[in-house]
């Protein structure tokens, strides 16, 4: 019984872990309906980013939290204006190649700067160890991320509902022509979310270096967690990509405490049964 | 009446002009003779690209003709080269008919996913081949008593081909054996792209919600269709397992899926040559540059994606035929 809350809580962090990296792609995807495969690229670079202004510049690790989340949304916004932006009208083959092209370039660059080598991170004092809680021990870091992805959904739930923008972006995503002729800027309300969504994956992947690690496949090997994500949750939904990760999370570490031999496995039969009988996603719209 | 038989002669003779041979392309195959000659060191790189170049055209039938993006094909590949490696090991090195074998093998599961795989498409296509893939990876991973596991499968040397070509050291039998496959299912694929099913495959690309309306079925057109690709990419990986005599999980793995699309997209999809085209630059582009610096290949292939994408839409193929003043 406690070893089964005890994976609920590890897989359930997991799971919000996934969910920081790949919410901004949903969005992205729901309102461009651009396919952005490196967005786990930029999950790399908010991970290499934190560990090198801690160790270089000597950042504490709450600063250099956002340090990555903005690192990652500025780059991003130089990628789209500069090159995303022609492909918007592509082929969902072309957008996929080419931003695969963008992800093996980001890993190649990683490995010149970095070495293929594990990256390490060192957390605060505050963050190590684990709490005792009836009679079962939760890892503070882990604790630390359930909070952490809380207040990022908090803070997009309440930007999407409640503020302008949010207004427009949801206007944009539900119907894209209508809202031009309306009189907004669709392009740029895009820019804005692609560069939160991009900076999210930033901030996912400076939490991501304390539980599996930083290395220049990174990219690689979270794209098919963040896919899916975002598929399985449905495009465009913060509802659905909070299902979807949760879900995803704690599958994964189930999976692989109950049934080690076949992995991933059930993961992947999981995503195909699902998207077989809803091809939208669990919470998609169109 | 007389009116329908016009339009019927007219429209088999435009399709017997489609499937005219012209001189290049006589050239072209006659130049892939060519490393029997001149680099003969380099015969295991040929045949390792003639078997690439056999299963981008599998791809190409679904992708560049029928439409139908995929991920993760590397799946029929792999599932291919088990099946001739288990017949290896089993007793039965006969290629040819291990080849048939391993193909019908991937051939019918193939048919047996398309059922999948034609109610979906866009993002849900991408990730149900995607699934499929790391699925089937997964799967030989675990069933270690059968596929070996991570070692791989060490398989005793092939028959000789006809009972008398026997599979040397140096790799002439092994790229005879695998251009003639190559050239054969060439044939296939050309026969197939130039016939009504082709261009009714050709309409699911272009406008697959037309093609209902116009009374075609097009989700039948798209399981045959992705049934033979399968087949043929299947036949890919036992020729693999044929002339090397390893398999090992790599023939499953997502690079090999993601591979086979980018040598594709750089020949040019839609075209049968763009296929043999793309993976005979590709992997020499690999072998040359991997030799120098391993560790950047991937840099050099993103850069080449970027560049083909931005600019060079249709391939490199597509862009010499528009160099060359050609309409598609």
């Amino acid at each position: 019984m406690s070893s089964l809350i005890i994976i609920l809580f590890d897989g359930f962090a997991f799971g919000m872990l996934l969910f920081v990296l790949s919410v901004g792609l949903s969005v992205t995807l729901g309102l461009m309906n651009f396919i952005n495969l490196a967005h786990g690229a930029f999950g790399m670079l908010g991970g290499y980013v934190a560990v090198t202004v801690m160790r270089q510049l000597g950042f504490p690790f709450l600063l250099a939290l956002p340090t990555a989340f903005l690192a990652a949304a500025i780059v991003s916004v130089i990628f789209e204006r500069l090159l995303f932006r022609r492909l918007y009208g592509a082929t969902e083959l072309n957008q996929v190649l080419f931003t695969i092209g963008v992800v093996f370039v980001a890993s190649a660059v990683a490995t010149y700067f970095f070495g293929t080598v594990q990256q390490v991170l060192i957390l605060p004092e505050w963050l190590r160890g684990s709490v005792e809680l009836f009679g079962m021990r939760f890892g503070v870091y882990r604790i630390f991320l359930i909070v952490i992805s809380l207040i990022v959904t908090g803070v997009l739930v309440f930007g999407l509902e409640r503020t302008r923008l949010g207004a427009q972006i949801r206007a944009a995503v539900d119907n894209q022509r209508a809202a031009k002729g309306l009189g907004l800027d669709v392009e740029k309300i895009f820019g804005i979310t692609f560069a939160l969504g991009s900076g999210l994956a930033g901030l996912g992947g400076a939490l991501a270096v304390e539980i599996v690690g930083l290395d220049p496949s990174f990219g690689f090997h979270f794209l098919v967690y963040v896919l899916i994500v975002v598929s399985v949750g449905g495009l465009g939904s913060i509802t659905g990509s909070f299902v979807g990760a949760a879900l995803l999370g704690i599958g994964d570490v189930a999976g692989k405490y109950f049934w080690p031999e076949i992995g991933s496995f059930l993961i992947y039969m999981l995503m195909v049964a699902i998207l077989f009988v809803r091809p939208l996603g669990l919470f998609g719209k169109r | 009446m007389t009116d329908t038989t016009f339009t019927q002669a007219t429209a088999r003779g435009w399709l017997r002009s489609q499937s005219r041979w012209s001189p290049f392309e006589i050239i072209f195959w006659l130049a892939l003779l060519l490393p029997f000659f001149l680099f003969p060191t380099y015969l295991p790189l040929a045949s390792q690209i003639a078997i690439a170049a056999l299963f981008a055209l599998s791809v190409d039938l679904i992708l560049g003709y029928a439409g139908i993006i995929t991920l993760g094909h590397a799946m029929f590949f792999g599932l291919g080269a088990y099946c001739a490696a288990l017949l290896g090991k089993a007793g039965w090195g006969e290629p040819i008919s291990g080849l048939l074998l391993s193909g019908l093998f991937a051939g019918i599961i193939g048919f047996i996913a398309s059922f999948i795989i034609v109610r979906v498409q866009h993002l849900a296509l991408l990730m149900i081949t995607l699934g499929l893939g790391l699925l089937t990876q997964e799967l030989a991973n675990a069933l270690t008593w059968l596929t070996g596991g991570t070692d791989g499968l060490r398989i005793p040397r092939t028959w000789p081909i006809f009972n008398y070509f026997r599979f040397d050291l140096w790799g002439y039998t092994g790229y005879g054996y695998t251009l003639a496959v190559l050239f054969i299912c060439f044939l296939l694929s050309r026969r197939i792209v130039n016939s009504s099913f082709g261009l009714a495959l050709r309409g699911v690309r272009e406008n697959i919600k037309r093609m209902p309306a116009i009374g075609s079925a097009y989700q039948s057109h798209q399981q045959k269709i992705y049934a033979i690709s399968a087949a043929m990419a299947g036949m890919a990986g036992a020729l693999l397992a044929q002339t090397t005599s390893t398999v090992t999980l790599e023939v499953l793995s997502f690079n090999r899926s993601a591979d086979v699309v980018v040598m594709l997209i750089l020949g040019g999809t839609g075209r049968l040559y763009g296929a043999i085209v793309g993976a005979i630059i590709f992997l020499i582009a690999r072998d040359q540059l991997a030799g120098v610096n391993p560790q950047y290949w991937y840099f050099w292939i993103g850069l080449l994606l970027m560049v083909v994408v931005l600019f060079m839409p249709k391939g490199i193929l597509g862009f010499v035929s528009r160099l060359a003043g050609r309409r598609d």
